[in-house]
């Protein structure tokens, strides 16, 4: 009766008690057997769990700003504030504010991978950059990462199962010693070789035997899609590096215009006109590629690394699935099938696939939702940029037709 | 203007062939013709037009026309040919002479030409010109009878050693200044289009790439697909859109082209000019100079230091009849120069006179065709961004 009352309630709009309820659930629950106990419909999860831009469901919002260098004997990092404002019951506060370096985010990550192994963890910001990369702390690449950051904990914040974690609500609100301290807590590293060891063991087995077929799509999906999305990735650094060329000769052609009017008497004001067109122009094209590097790449690239945790997602699914059928495999022999053991690890699998298969058509959902933002955006950001150069040259037009000198009727006109 | 050749006469370079024959060191070679096509125009009207009559000329026989008109009025700004080899190439563009795009940016400048040269006043009434239009055979030998390859030759030589006028006319001065600087800014700006233009061909055609992938995304896609495909069939179109918008950059490239090498022809008006003057000036210092002569010969008096006056002290005086003859030679020298700068005036002046004039003409016409230039490259902007 409490699990249906929940789905019940959690069909309606969301209110504080609503979620209490869900979240006391968290607390009590073990954490690996909670999506698949509760039969919510995917899709009444994914209509209250709507993307970013339905503010009112939501009741945590963290902003991720400030970027500060800290110095000390050992090392240079940089620490960002993380503020937190938040409704719910189960903080004690409604406003946080920390300050957390890019290991704190790794390490969040981690914990997360760990307590769901076939959830979607959002990606985090690489830790280097291969390339053109000099120093560490260039600002570019700082604002380029905490962009990232802040799109990683608020992807976090709408997840309808990561949004409770515990570790979540810790990385929001601790203060730094509080942190260091719950970190060093915990199963941890035991836990992080015992997923090593069982991946290894699971490569050596030869991967699993019977496969869902949903999770076979699913992987030739992912296959297509992460080589589709990197060579996009590519094509649109590629664009941006070529438009950033193009404004670099455009910088120069103006000038050479006014240049030219100084030694002009009646055409001076023509050429006038086209060189301050061809600036305007000029700053048009910086607003586009402004446009490109806000709302493009960090889309595509925030997929490229999807697609990796995608599939490795989906390798953890596998290892799960093969852990089993090898235990079923050694039982059979010892004619015992219907240990514990094994019924652990059924369910094991069969939530495994749950989970997965929920958070997929999230993921999926999410995609589209990004791309078609994303496309719209860039096409709107290039239909601006065109709109703005023809207005500029229009306007110069009409002011040269309208210029008594071009009426004449030369007969010199060949 | 109202008797220009242009109005009486329908000119045209309709058609550029490629040609093989043997030139003149008789090794094979490939080489374009261009038809032209002059009908007149009668006022007749009625549907009667009068009939066509076509020959083919090569671009060498252009340059030798134009050659020939440079040297026989040197005081007009001859229209110039358009270029011998493609420069301000970009990399698509290929500088290669045979290449039909520009064989075709050719003939359409070597129309140009023609119409430039039978619309002006005094060119268009020229007889080479008009032979060159409608005589078949024979026009290059014609044109080489004239002897203005001698003409030429000397010119030449005097046009490039360097020389200082005393009395320079200010006029040509700043008109020499102004076509050295026509001549920077346009190449400079000719430079930096071709880069602009090689850049946006870039930024284009890296859109196309999208095509492929999306349209290998869409088919994994279910609900995105269709959305996908169509986005990909745009970055195509988007993509190939490009070809055309440059090609008709390249005539407004052209148009700028066409003063570039007007203002090499304006600036050699001035050098002209300056040369001009310059004789001028010497042969007015010479006259000076035997004026003096002679009026020492005829006093006696040494009022200059000469060879000649400390070879006559040194070794006796002339006798009165030498003397006598000196100075007959010398009057006859100083009637003789007298003569000469007089007429060498009165050619600078006219010169000047007529050299102005056009320049006037010149002028009016670059600044409409430059201003029309400009309007052209708006539109060709704006039609740019419609697409």
């Amino acid at each position: 009766p409490l699990l249906a009352a929940a789905a019940d309630v959690l069909a309606l709009d969301d209110e504080e008690d609503d979620l209490e309820v869900f979240s006391k659930d968290t607390s009590l629950a073990e954490v690996n057997s909670l999506s698949p106990s509760m039969p919510i419909s995917p899709s009444s999860m994914i209509n209250q769990y709507k993307f970013e831009d339905e503010p009112e469901l939501r009741d945590l919002f963290i902003t991720v700003d400030d970027p500060e260098s800290h110095i000390t004997a050992i090392e240079t990092f940089i620490t960002y504030r993380v503020v937190t404002k938040t409704s719910r019951g189960e903080f004690d506060s409604s406003e946080y504010e920390v300050r957390r370096r890019y290991q704190d985010f790794l390490w969040l990550k981690s914990k997360l991978e760990e307590a769901h192994p076939t959830l979607i963890i959002p990606p985090l910001p690489e830790k280097f950059i291969m390339k053109g990369m000099v120093e560490r702390f260039n600002d570019e690449f700082i604002e380029t990462r905490r962009k990232a950051l802040h799109k990683f904990l608020n992807r976090i914040a709408d997840h309808p199962t990561l949004t409770f974690n515990e570790d979540f609500k810790i990385f929001l609100t601790a203060q730094a010693w509080e942190l260091s301290s719950h970190k060093k807590q915990g199963p941890g590293l035991l836990s992080r070789m015992g997923q090593t060891v069982r991946a290894v063991a699971s490569s050596v087995r030869g991967g699993v035997k019977n496969r869902p077929e949903m999770f076979t799509e699913m992987n030739n999906y992912m296959e297509t899609f992460s080589q589709k999305i990197i060579v996009l990735d590519k094509i649109a650094h590629r664009i941006y590096k070529e438009e950033r060329e193009y404004f670099n000769e455009m910088k120069e052609y103006g000038p050479i215009h006014t240049l030219w009017s100084a030694s002009e008497e009646d055409i001076a004001d023509s050429l006038k006109g086209v060189a301050s067109c061809i600036e305007k122009c000029c700053r048009a094209t910086e607003k586009r590629m402004a446009g490109l590097s806000e709302h493009l790449l960090p889309i595509l690239h925030e997929y490229v690394l999807y697609s990796e945790i995608l599939m490795g997602v989906l390798k953890r699914r596998d290892q799960i699935q093969s852990e089993f059928e090898s235990k079923v495999d050694v039982l059979a022999n010892k004619k015992d099938l219907f240990s514990e053991e094994i019924g652990k690890l059924e369910d094991k699998v069969e939530c495994a696939n749950n989970a997965l298969k929920v958070d997929w058509d999230r993921w999926k959902q999410n995609m589209k939702c990004d791309m078609r933002s994303m496309f719209t955006n860039m096409a709107e950001n290039n239909l601006c940029y065109y709109e703005e150069c023809l207005a500029t040259w229009e306007s110069f037009l009409a002011s040269q037709r309208v210029d008594p000198h071009v009426e004449e009727d030369s007969e010199d006109r060949p | 203007m109202e008797d220009c050749l242009v109005k009486k006469m329908e000119i045209t370079v309709s058609e550029a062939e490629k040609r093989t024959g043997r030139n003149a060191m008789n090794m094979q070679e490939t080489y374009t013709a261009y038809l032209i096509e002059t009908r007149a125009v009668e006022s007749q009207g009625e549907g009667q037009c009068a009939p066509v009559d076509s020959l083919w000329r090569r671009y060498s026989e252009f340059e030798l026309l134009r050659n020939y008109l440079t040297v026989t009025y040197p005081h007009v700004v001859v229209p110039p040919l358009p270029e011998k080899r493609a420069d301000f190439v970009w990399h698509k563009l290929s500088a290669d002479n045979m290449d039909p795009d520009f064989v075709e940016r050719r003939r359409i400048g070597l129309e140009n030409f023609l119409l430039r040269v039978a619309a002006h006043p005094v060119l268009c009434l020229d007889k080479m010109f008009y032979s060159f239009l409608t005589q078949e055979g024979g026009w290059k030998e014609m044109v080489n009878e004239t002897g203005f390859q001698l003409k030429a030759d000397s010119r030449l030589k005097a046009l490039n050693a360097t020389f200082r006028v005393k009395n320079p006319d200010k006029r040509f001065t700043e008109l020499k200044h102004y076509s050295d600087e026509l001549q920077s800014v346009i190449s400079h700006l000719l430079r930096v289009r071709a880069r602009v233009a090689d850049r946006l061909y870039g930024v284009y055609k890296v859109h196309g790439n999208y095509g492929r992938v999306f349209s290998e995304w869409s088919a994994i896609e279910k609900e995105m697909g269709d959305g996908l495909q169509s986005a990909g069939h745009h970055m195509d179109v988007y993509a190939a859109s490009i070809d055309d918008i440059l090609e008709e950059e390249e005539h407004y490239a052209d148009q700028l082209k066409e003063y570039l090498f007007y203002a090499e022809a304006l600036r050699a008006v001035c050098r002209k000019h300056e040369l001009m003057q310059y004789e001028l000036e010497m042969a007015a210092q010479d006259l000076t100079s035997k004026k003096q002569q002679c009026e020492e010969l005829a006093t006696g008096t040494v009022r200059t230091f000469s060879l000649k006056g400390m070879t006559s002290k040194l070794f006796g005086q002339e006798t009165p009849e030498q003397r006598e003859a000196k100075i007959r030679i010398l009057e006859e020298q100083i009637q003789e120069g007298e003569e000469q700068l007089k007429s060498k005036n009165l050619e600078g002046r006219d010169f000047v006179k007529s050299a102005w004039a056009d320049i006037e003409r010149f002028k009016e016409q670059k600044n409409h065709d430059l201003k029309e230039a400009l309007i052209s490259y708006a539109v060709m902007q704006i039609s740019m961004c419609k697409k």
